[in-house]
């Protein structure tokens, strides 16, 4: 165990973040969420500043949501979370299914590959870094 | 064309696009370095945990436990404007997790091969995914210090390459190196999207 406030390798866990559970306690057993595909970059933001616990929603739940109050993808949420990405994936079609965060999937074509313009913008952003 | 901003309600603050680019190469050759390199933040690390009906390569009939295995990967973020996220994943280095690599590099913009010219043969695997699964990719070469340095046209023939294929050195630790590797490969995905364009319209 690591003294409390020790180390800043582990800054994102704090104090609240309790024992390490299994995931599927996390989400009651459930493998798959009860809406949307939620891709590692698909883009999160919560509607509310908070939830509290009342509305049914564990704290794995409540976290997110405090989470997303800024925007971040998929992958961020179960990196912060330290969460496995199909536990978070669970939790977060709760969230959608009760409007509690705003999802935005990545822009793709049909064939699957973003447009022409996302390459040009994204060599611009780089460059001007 | 999709500007997706239909799906944006009323009032809400716009969510911007995010995109991503893989970072591929063998084990040790610098692929969370790179990501830590050009991204705004450390590098983080997100898992999944794999059950046996997710493996699915692996014939597990007749196995009683239950198996669970987890796949670590690492992943920076560069935020690029108000309405543009870039991803930066390395690749998970175990090459039985293929299927991990399909939902990486689906939608990617493409992919850099960091390659070691210690240990050439350990980014051929990451080579034959994406020339098999037609990802614009390139290779950079991270200069390690110690290893003999090689000619780019060396490297590219001992990788057996498309000649069209981007080689370049790099160094992994610095900013402004990896940042000219994702422009490379960028320019070249570019490229190569014009060049298939104008083959399906002959």
């Amino acid at each position: 165990m690591t003294g409390r406030g020790e180390s800043t390798e582990q800054e994102w866990v704090d104090d609240h973040a309790g024992p390490v559970v299994r995931p599927y306690a996390v989400t009651g057993g459930r493998a798959r969420p009860v809406t949307g595909t939620f891709d590692l970059i698909s883009l999160v933001t919560a509607t509310r500043a908070e939830v509290g616990s009342e509305s049914g929603l564990g704290p794995e739940h409540v976290a997110i949501v405090g989470l997303c109050q800024r925007i971040l993808s998929v992958a961020e949420i179960a990196a912060h979370l330290d969460l496995p990405v199909g536990t978070v994936r669970v939790l977060l079609g709760d969230l959608a299914a009760r409007s509690l965060v705003q999802v935005r999937e990545p822009r793709a074509t049909p064939a699957g590959l973003p447009d022409e313009h996302v390459f040009e913008a994204v060599i611009n952003g780089l460059r001007a870094l | 064309m999709d500007y997706g901003r239909s799906e944006r309600p009323a009032g809400a603050a716009p969510l911007p696009t995010a995109i991503k680019i893989l970072i591929a190469g063998g084990f040790g050759v610098g692929k969370t370095t790179m990501v830590g390199a050009v991204s705004e933040t450390r590098p983080l690390r997100t898992e999944e945990v794999l059950t046996e009906t997710g493996i699915g390569i692996d014939d597990l009939s007749g196995v009683e436990a239950k198996s669970t295995t987890t796949v670590a990967m690492d992943f920076g973020r560069i935020t690029l404007s108000d309405d543009l996220v870039l991803y930066l994943f390395g690749t998970p280095g175990q090459d039985r997790f293929w299927f991990v690599w399909d939902e990486l590099a689906l939608g990617a913009l493409g992919a850099v091969v960091l390659a070691d010219t210690r240990r050439l043969a350990d980014c051929f695997p990451s080579i034959d995914y994406f020339e098999g699964r037609g990802t614009p990719f390139v290779v950079a070469v991270n200069c390690f210090e110690g290893a003999r340095q090689f000619r780019l046209d060396e490297v590219q023939a001992a990788l057996d390459l498309d000649p069209g294929v981007p080689v370049v050195l790099c160094d992994a630790r610095q900013r402004e190196s990896a940042k000219e590797v994702l422009i490379t490969l960028l320019e070249h995905a570019m490229k190569l999207r014009e060049a298939r364009r104008r083959a399906a319209g002959d």
